[in-house]
C-alpha cells in the first residue's frame, strides 16, 4: 500500500523529467510557452570520483528491506548495484564498512541555507522579501550565498541535497531552488540539474501577522485566501493569453507582455514548478486543497504541517506530501497541537511523510529527528521499521522535490548520493563518516582534507583547536 | 490490553533484523494505561534489579532504590525491600536521578507568538530589571510541564528574558510536578541573570562598552545602597540609576550569596565577565559560553560553573569558534560543565543534547553529572537534589534503556518521591486521532 504513493510519484514530475530528457546533456527547466532561454541554468558538474565498493554494511536503501552485510557499488557517479552479493571491478576502491550503516544521501525539503546564512547578521537576511504579500517573482537562487558555512555543517550531517526556500512572510514567497550540497563559487554551480523549481506559499499566522500589522491586506485568514485566489485567477488568465497567442501563430510582435510574477504561477499551474506550501493547521490545508482544485494546480508538499495527522486521509487521497518536524510544537497557536506521532501517522495513512528542518541546526541531524519520530511511532503502537523511516529523509523528500527518479534511494541507475554512518543512523551516537554526491567523496570525517570549508570560515578558526 | 499485546507481536514480526538488534524487545512494551496512584504518606517504593547510576558513587549493576516519604531511604546492591513496599521490577532498566534543565522559560510562557496574554518571561517596563522575578509569573499548570517531565526532566531553572536591560531579573528552580507556587519552588532566586556580548550590547545602546558600564553601575549602586540605603530613602544620597526594587534584588549578589549568571559567548566577552566577577567579588555562573573551550583552563582554574548548549555549533560573530566539541573540551579541562537545552517547548530534548555531547567526545559520566549533580551544585541545591543518595529528595527515573539514546523512554518518573503521571495533552490528542472519525 505504501508504494502506491511512490508509484504515483507525481505525474507532473514524470512529465517534467521527460521534458528535461529532450534537452540533452545540459538540461534546463522546461518553460511555459513561449520558450525562453534559461539564463540561470545549472552549471553543476559532478566532482571527480572513482569506482568504489562499500562492503559489509547494513544498508537501508529506501527502496526495500534492510540488507545485512550488504554491498553497494558506485560507478560513474551512479549506483551500479546494491545487495548481499555485489561484484566489483578489481580496480575499485574497497571500503570495509563492517559495523557501519549506509543510507541514501539525506535530503531536506525545507532549508534556508545561503539565504539566511551564517553568521546570521543583518546584512545576510536574504530569505524574506517582506515588501508585498505576493513576491512570486523573486527566486531564492538570487539570494543564495554559496559561502554560507552552514553548508559544510549539513554535509557533515550527511545532507547531499536541499531545497532552498524563501521565507514564509508572504502568501507567495517566491521560487525555491533545489541544490546539491557541494562547494561552489556560484549558486548555479550548486543547482541540481533538471530539478524543478519550487513555489513557496504560506498560509496561516505569518502573512496575516506581517501585513495585518501594517494595516494592509491580508489581515485575516480569509484575507489570505482572497489573496491566493486573486493571484491564481490572474495566473490562469496569463497562461490562457499565452496559450491563445501560441495557438494563433506566436507572432513575436503580438506576444503578451511578460510578467515575472505570473510566469512563476503559470508554470506552477502547468506542473513545471512544484508548489511548496507552509501550512500548519488541518483546516487550512483542506482549504488549500480546495484552492488548488479551483484553479487547477497541485500542492507537492505542505510544510511544517503540524496538524497533518488530522487530515492524513486528505493528503493520501490527493497525493500530497507533508514535510514535518519531529517534535516542534507550541510556539504559536497553529503549532499548539503538534504531536511527535505526526510523521508516523501520516506515513501509516499511506501518505508521503517527510522529516524536514527549516533550521540550520536541525538540518545537520535529520537522522536524529527521524529517530525521535520513529520512537514515538513505536511507543504508540504504530509499527514502523528503520527501512521505512529512512524514506522520511530520502526517497519521500526526493519525491516532493520532483527528483525521485534520479536520487533518494539506493537503486541501480540512480545518482550515487550515499552516506556511510558510523553505526545505526537512528542512534544519537552515530555520525556520518563519509558522504558521496554523484559518486564523489565529498566529506570524510577522518580526513580534514576531505572536509570542505566555505570561504567565510576559512582563516577564522581560533587558535587552540579545530572547530 | 489485548490490542497492546497484538501490537507487540506485530512489531516483533515487522521490524528488520537490524532494527531488532539495535532495539531490545523490552522497549516495545506498551505505555502504561493506568495512571500511577500517588504514594500514600509513608508508603515505601522499591525499584529493584535496576542498573542504578547514583551519580554520587559508582554504578550499581543490580541494585535497589527505596523511596519513602519523599526521600531516598536507601540505595545499593544489598538493600532489603521493605515489607509492604510497592515494588517496581526494573530488570534490564536503568535508573538515574531526575534530570535538571538549567535554562528555560517553562511555566512563564505558554504560547510564544500571537498570544501576548500568555507570555510572562519579559516586560516592556523599563523601570524593572534585576527585581523581575519569575516566581510571580510561574504557572504550574502549563501544558509544557507534562511534556517535559515525561522525558525524565524533574526540575527546571526558569530564566527571565529581559526588559531591554542588561540585567534580566531573578531566575528560580521549580519542580515539574505540576504544583503551583510556592509548593513547586525549589529555590528562588537561584541567580540574577544578565547579558553581555551581543545581547548585552543590544540592550545598552548598541555597544559592549555601555553594557559593561551599566552592569558596573548597577552593582556599584547596589553596594552604595547597602551602606547608605536609609540616607537614600531620606533623599540625602545621590540618585541611583536603578530603582529600589532592582537595588534590593542585587543585595544578595553583591554579598556573594546569589550568583550573577551572565550570558556571554565570545571568548573576549567571557573574559569580561570574569573581570567583572573579580571586581565585585561575585559568585559567577556563565551561560552560553559557546567559545568557552578557548579559555577552558581559566574557567577550570576558577571553578566557574558553565552552562552550555551542546548543539550550538553555528558560527556567528558572537561565537565564531562554535563547535560541537565545546562540552567535551571544557569537561576534559576540568571545567564544571552543565548541559542545557536553552529551550522551552523542546527542553524535553535535553537528552538528545547530552547524547550529542557524548557523541562529540564528552565522557558519559560527566554528561550525566552535567544534567544532575553538577547542575544541582551550580544552582546551590546539591544538598537536596542531583544524586541518588540517602536522605535526598527522591527524584528518580526508570529508563527503558540508555537514557542518552533517542529511542529510549522514561517508564517511571518520580519527583520528590511521588510518581508523576506520564499523560500529556499531546497523548490525549494522539488518542483522539489514532483513528480518524
Amino acid at each position: 500500500m505504501r508504494t502506491r504513493c511512490l508509484q504515483a510519484a507525481g505525474a507532473a514530475v514524470l512529465i517534467a523529467w521527460s521534458a528535461h530528457a529532450r534537452l540533452g546533456a545540459q538540461p534546463a527547466l522546461s518553460q511555459s510557452p513561449p520558450p525562453l532561454p534559461d539564463a540561470y541554468a545549472s552549471t553543476y558538474k559532478p566532482f571527480p570520483s572513482r569506482t568504489t565498493v562499500i562492503r559489509n554494511a547494513t544498508i537501508l536503501t529506501a527502496a526495500g528491506p534492510a540488507i545485512e552485510h550488504g554491498s553497494i557499488l558506485l560507478q560513474n557517479g551512479k549506483v551500479a548495484s546494491v545487495g548481499a552479493n555485489v561484484n566489483a571491478p578489481s580496480d575499485a576502491l574497497v571500503i570495509d564498512a563492517e559495523g557501519k550503516w549506509v543510507t541514501p544521501g539525506v535530503i531536506d525539503t525545507h532549508s534556508h541555507l545561503g539565504v539566511y546564512a551564517a553568521p546570521g547578521i543583518e546584512s545576510l537576511q536574504d530569505g524574506n522579501e517582506v515588501t508585498s504579500p505576493n513576491t512570486a517573482e523573486v527566486s531564492a537562487e538570487h539570494s543564495l550565498w554559496p559561502q554560507d558555512p552552514q553548508f559544510d555543517l549539513s554535509l557533515a550531517g550527511g545532507v547531499t541535497t536541499m531545497q532552498i526556500l524563501p521565507g514564509s512572510a508572504n502568501l507567495f514567497g517566491g521560487r525555491g531552488v533545489t541544490v546539491k550540497n557541494v562547494p561552489s563559487r556560484t549558486a548555479e554551480g550548486m543547482k541540481f540539474p533538471g530539478a524543478p523549481y519550487g513555489l513557496k506559499m504560506a498560509c496561516g499566522e505569518n502573512p496575516k501577522r506581517v501585513y495585518g500589522g501594517r494595516n494592509t491586506a491580508p489581515q485575516t485568514r480569509m484575507g489570505n485566501v482572497a489573496g491566493f485566489r486573486r493571484a491564481w485567477q490572474s495566473a490562469v488568465e496569463y497562461r490562457d493569453s499565452l496559450r491563445r497567442w501560441k495557438s494563433s501563430g506566436s507572432d513575436p510582435e503580438k506576444r503578451p507582455a511578460r510578467n515575472l510574477q505570473l510566469e512563476t504561477l503559470a508554470a506552477a499551474l502547468d506542473g513545471e514548478i512544484l508548489v511548496h506550501n507552509h501550512c500548519y493547521r488541518a483546516d487550512e490545508m483542506a482549504t488549500m486543497i480546495n484552492i488548488a482544485r479551483e484553479f487547477g494546480f497541485k500542492v507537492a508538499s505542505f510544510h511544517h504541517a503540524v496538524e497533518a495527522y488530522k487530515v492524513r486521509d486528505l493528503l493520501a487521497a490527493n497525493d500530497i506530501c507533508a514535510s514535518m518536524w519531529a517534535d516542534w510544537w507550541g510556539f504559536k497557536l497553529e503549532a499548539y497541537d503538534g504531536l511527535r506521532e505526526n510523521i508516523a501517522l501520516v506515513d501509516r495513512a499511506n501518505a508521503c511523510a517527510i522529516v524536514h528542518s527549516d533550521d540550520p541546526n536541525g538540518e545537520q541531524r535529520l537522522n536524529q529527528e527521524a529517530a525521535k519520530a520513529l520512537r514515538a511511532a513505536n511507543e504508540a503502537g504504530l509499527a514502523i521499521d528503520r527501512a521505512q523511516a529512512v524514506k522520511w529523509f530520502s526517497l519521500n523528500a526526493a519525491k516532493a522535490l520532483g527528483i525521485d527518479k534520479v536520487t533518494g534511494s539506493l537503486e541501480a541507475g540512480k545518482n550515487a548520493d550515499v552516506v556511510v554512518w558510523s553505526g545505526d543512523p537512528f542512534s544519537v551516537y552515530s555520525r556520518a563518516e563519509q558522504v558521496f554526491i554523484d559518486g564523489a567523496l565529498m566529506y570524510d570525517r577522518r580526513d580534514p582534507a576531505k572536509q570542505p570549508r566555505r570561504d567565510f570560515i576559512t582563516g577564522l578558526t581560533p587558535p587552540g583547536g579545530e572547530r | 490490553m489485548k490490542g497492546a499485546l497484538a501490537f507487540v507481536l506485530m512489531v516483533a514480526a515487522t521490524v528488520s533484523i537490524a532494527a531488532q538488534a539495535a532495539r531490545p524487545a523490552s522497549r516495545q512494551a506498551p505505555r502504561r494505561a493506568v495512571p500511577p496512584a500517588p504514594a500514600a504518606a509513608g508508603e515505601a517504593i522499591a525499584i529493584t534489579n535496576a542498573r542504578i547510576f547514583p551519580v554520587a558513587g559508582a554504578p550499581i549493576e543490580r541494585g535497589t532504590l527505596v523511596i519513602r516519604a519523599g526521600r531516598i531511604a536507601a540505595v545499593g546492591a544489598a538493600v532489603p525491600v521493605p515489607a509492604n513496599a510497592r515494588v517496581i521490577d526494573a530488570t534490564g532498566k536503568i535508573v538515574t536521578p531526575g534530570w535538571i534543565e538549567s535554562a528555560t522559560q517553562i511555566g512563564i510562557v505558554e504560547i510564544q507568538s500571537g498570544a501576548d496574554g500568555t507570555t510572562d518571561q519579559a516586560t516592556t517596563d523599563k523601570e524593572l530589571s534585576a527585581a523581575f522575578d519569575v516566581v510571580d509569573g510561574f504557572n504550574g499548570e502549563s501544558t509544557v510541564i507534562p511534556v517535559t517531565r515525561v522525558e525524565g526532566i524533574t526540575r527546571a531553572v526558569v530564566v527571565p528574558t529581559g526588559s531591554g536591560q542588561v540585567l534580566l531579573g531573578k531566575g528560580a528552580m521549580f519542580d515539574l510536578s505540576g504544583a503551583q507556587v510556592p509548593a513547586s519552588v525549589v529555590k528562588a532566586p537561584v541567580a540574577v541573570f544578565a547579558n553581555l556580548g551581543e545581547a548585552g550590547a543590544a540592550a545598552a545602546g548598541g555597544s559592549r562598552v555601555s553594557a559593561m558600564l551599566r552592569l558596573r553601575e548597577a552593582l556599584q549602586d547596589a553596594l552604595d545602597f547597602e551602606r547608605n540605603g536609609l540616607a537614600w530613602a531620606a533623599a540625602r544620597r545621590r540618585p541611583y540609576a536603578r530603582g529600589r526594587l532592582d537595588l534590593e534584588a542585587l543585595q544578595p549578589v553583591v554579598r556573594g550569596e546569589v550568583p550573577l549568571a551572565i550570558t556571554a559567548n565570545r571568548a573576549s566577552d567571557l573574559l569580561a565577565a570574569l573581570r567583572l566577577a573579580d571586581e565585585f567579588n561575585l559568585k559567577l555562573v556563565l551561560m552560553g559560553a559557546v567559545e568557552g573551550w578557548r579559555i577552558a583552563d581559566q574557567l577550570a582554574a576558577r571553578q566557574v560553573a558553565v552552562v552550555v548548549k551542546p548543539l550550538a555549533d553555528i558560527p556567528t560573530f558572537d561565537a565564531l569558534g562554535a563547535t560541537l566539541e565545546n562540552p567535551a573540551r571544557l569537561s576534559r579541562a576540568g571545567v564544571k560543565v552543565i548541559l542545557s537545552s536553552f529551550d522551552t517547548y523542546n527542553a524535553r530534548n535535553l537528552r538528545q543534547e547530552a547524547g550529542n555531547a557524548i557523541a562529540y567526545g564528552m565522557d558519559r559520566d560527566a554528561a550525566l553529572r552535567a544534567v544532575t549533580l553538577d547542575a544541582a551544585r551550580a544552582w546551590g541545591v546539591e544538598a537536596r537534589l542531583g544524586s541518588l543518595e540517602t536522605g535526598k529528595d527522591a527524584d528518580a527515573v526508570v529508563w527503558s534503556g540508555d537514557p542518552f539514546e533517542l529511542t529510549t523512554r522514561a517508564e517511571h518518573v518520580f519527583i520528590a518521591g511521588r510518581e508523576v503521571s506520564l499523560d500529556t495533552r499531546q497523548k490525549q490528542l494522539f488518542e483522539k486521532y489514532r483513528i480518524l472519525q
